[in-house]
């Protein structure tokens, strides 16, 4: 992950300089999100499931300190110990805290988009522990050391032959191998040895029930599972806004996660977690990490209602044509460019703007969040506290002098038709103007679309 | 301890109004036929199921089966199986389970709308028995099946039991180019045995 500011425009050129490419991951993620409506129509009752849901989360929302206290209190009295953490360093810290009291060296750790945030990873092999990731596309990426591209398909953006070659050479399979059934295979032999030897493992947590003090975790590939069912220690990460308020509140949001993220009907595996196996330890980690201030925030608290089930990402037509790594942060996509910006709004000024507004992303939305009407707010509010670039800043204002001002706009207007196509294409078409890369400006007519109204209504 | 302070603080900073939570008793779509939409969906995410009278006929009926069968260490949940010979209490240490090659259990409901089973640790020593076999078998009643998933969670119950997984299905993952692989960590297969008279 790179620092400074963020450029999704440049990123996103570089994705799309390979034109094949960007067609097919284009394609690859439309394959999703057809499965994704196939899986939504076949229930009657989804609309009310979306309501549902949202009006929970809500509901949790607006009260969240007292639902925390309340999980807390009902999983300590199960028996694990609960970690409260202000943000990512304090996470890592708490975490590596657990490890070393353990005398763990060895990790085995499932999806968890939260420790992707806090960068977990590379804080405790600097402290000399080994981590392996071990979701399939999670140990590809992380095999090829770089950061997951989609919160539920880390490794959409690579190819088989590619995966084909970062096995060759970690794993030992054989050269040119493409076969998915044959990679898949391969791994599962060498994470099940990685299974066996490890100490300890780490989970996300996809809800948490605060009346039974327990949570549940879903996966495919049953990687959560055997990661801690083996090792005597489990350390489950999640952000604060993971809470919901009845363990029956789970029959919504398990029946709209798995249909919206891939159109399964339910994950492979939900598992229900409530306090530490016999003889082992179970610690859970809350992390706040500018979650707090989001919930205290009119306008952008809905986005905590968040699921992450990805579907905004698939059907979003910049995040397919663009590629999660362009969004350089851990959650990519139309959610992504919500939360990014609330907590470094300078970084990632340009992510609302990553966006045409085009409104699918909230219509897929299993929590029915309004994800394109706060694009549209951060644009504002970025633009109110200056985080603009200069070209952006001063067109708008421009627009906003010629657009206030009748006479101004007809004689704006009157003197670009004539003056225009005058113009040597160097000052029409030039880095200052980001809209003219990919298009060409309309040939100008002679007369406006007022002066051929009056015309045609003789007035 | 100041941690949480700090967060609970922030959180409670500006009250905000609370919104009313929905209830969930609400007209929530059943299958005409519970049974028959829970075989298709078991199919569905990769599964086999098989209906049988009783248990006896479910007994009867494993020889059949290719990883039973096919099975050098069988470990069953389930009274009568006649290949078993890895029990779960004589096992100190979960690891020692790697070599499964097929674990037989028992579900306590099924649902029809995704083809899950409810699994649980009660009674269970190491809950690993469902995740680390090459293929599991499951012993269900056909009249435990629900139809939906608000009607499961009115069956779940934490009291006894501290982990619960609701499976759908062989494990699997398509992580690579959308491809459908069968088996990724957990089990290769999932037969599902369904007995019609339930456990009579």
């Amino acid at each position: 992950m790179t620092h400074g500011v963020s450029d999704h425009p440049q990123k996103a050129a570089e994705f799309i300089s390979d034109s094949q490419r960007a067609h097919w991951h284009d394609g690859a993620l439309w394959f999703v999100r057809d499965k994704r409506d196939a899986a939504a129509r076949s229930v009657p009752e989804w609309e009310q499931l979306r309501e549902t849901a949202r009006q929970i989360k809500a509901h949790a929302l607006s009260r969240l300190p007292d639902y925390l206290e309340e999980f807390e209190r009902k999983a300590t009295a199960l028996g694990a110990q609960v970690h409260w953490a202000r943000d990512a360093q304090e996470h890592n810290e708490i975490v590596y805290g657990i490890l070393k009291a353990g005398g763990v060296q060895r990790v085995v750790k499932s999806k968890s988009m939260l420790t992707e945030e806090c960068h977990l990873n590379p804080f405790l092999e600097q402290h000399g522990i080994e981590v392996v990731d071990t979701d399939l596309g999670e140990r590809i990426v992380q095999l090829r050391q770089e950061p997951p591209s989609h919160i539920v398909l880390p490794a959409i953006h690579i190819k088989k032959e590619e995966v084909g070659e970062c096995f060759h050479e970690h794993l030992g399979t054989e050269a040119g191998a493409t076969d998915p059934a044959y990679l898949t295979e391969a791994a599962r032999q060498h994470l099940r040895e990685r299974f066996m030897q490890a100490d300890a493992g780490i989970t996300g947590v996809n809800f948490a029930i605060a009346e039974t003090g327990g949570f549940v975790v879903c996966t495919n590939e049953g990687n959560a599972d055997l990661g801690v069912s083996l090792p005597n220690l489990h350390i489950a990460c999640m952000g604060l806004e993971k809470i919901i308020p009845r363990a029956a509140d789970l029959g919504v949001f398990l029946r709209l996660l798995a249909r919206s993220a891939t159109g399964q009907p339910i994950t492979t595996y939900s598992s229900h977690f409530h306090g530490p196996r016999a003889g082992g330890a179970l610690h859970i980690v809350l992390v706040d990490n500018g979650r707090s201030a989001l919930q205290q925030s009119e306008e952008h608290q809905r986005a905590l209602s968040c699921i992450r089930c990805g579907a905004c990402l698939n059907t979003c037509p910049v995040y397919r044509r663009s590629g999660g790594h362009s969004y350089e942060t851990p959650v990519p996509g139309p959610i992504g460019s919500i939360l990014a910006p609330s907590r470094d709004p300078e970084k990632y000024a340009s992510l609302p703007f990553a966006c045409s507004l085009c409104g699918s992303c909230t219509d897929v939305c299993p929590v029915k969040i309004d994800i394109h009407h706060q694009l549209l707010t951060w644009r504002r509010e970025l633009a109110e506290s200056g985080h603009l670039d200069w070209k952006k800043r001063w067109s708008m204002r421009l627009a906003g002098v010629v657009l206030g001002r009748v006479w101004l706009y007809r004689f704006a207007g009157k003197a670009m038709r004539i003056v225009l196509p005058l113009l040597p294409r160097f000052l029409k078409y030039n880095p200052l103007n980001a809209w003219g890369k990919q298009r060409e400006l309309p040939p100008m007519p002679r007369k406006s679309f007022r002066e051929q109204y009056r015309r045609r209504h003789g007035k | 301890m100041e941690s949480k302070q700090t967060i609970l603080q922030a959180l409670r900073f500006k009250r905000l109004d609370e919104q009313p939570a929905p209830s969930l008793q609400q007209n929530w779509v059943a299958t005409p036929n519970a049974i028959a939409t829970f075989e298709k969906m078991v199919a569905a995410v990769g599964g086999n199921c098989i209906r049988v009278r009783n248990m006896q006929d479910g007994l009867a009926k494993l020889p059949e089966l290719p990883c039973y069968a096919d099975a050098k260490k069988v470990c069953s949940l389930v009274e009568g199986v006649e290949k078993a010979n890895v029990f779960l209490d004589d096992i100190a240490d979960p690891h020692d389970l790697e070599d499964v090659d097929v674990a037989i259990v028992r579900g306590e409901f099924g649902v029809a709308e995704n083809g899950a089973v409810w699994l649980t640790d009660r009674g269970v020593k190491h809950r690993v028995i469902y995740f680390i076999p090459q293929h599991i078998i499951v012993l269900l009643d056909a009249d435990q099946i629900v139809h939906n998933m608000h009607q499961a969670y009115e069956r779940v119950g934490f009291e006894q039991a501290g982990f619960g997984v609701f499976l759908s299905g062989p494990s699997k993952t398509a992580d690579i180019e959308q491809s459908l692989v069968i088996g990724a960590h957990g089990a290769r297969s999932l037969h599902v045995l369904l007995l019609e008279n339930g456990g009579a």
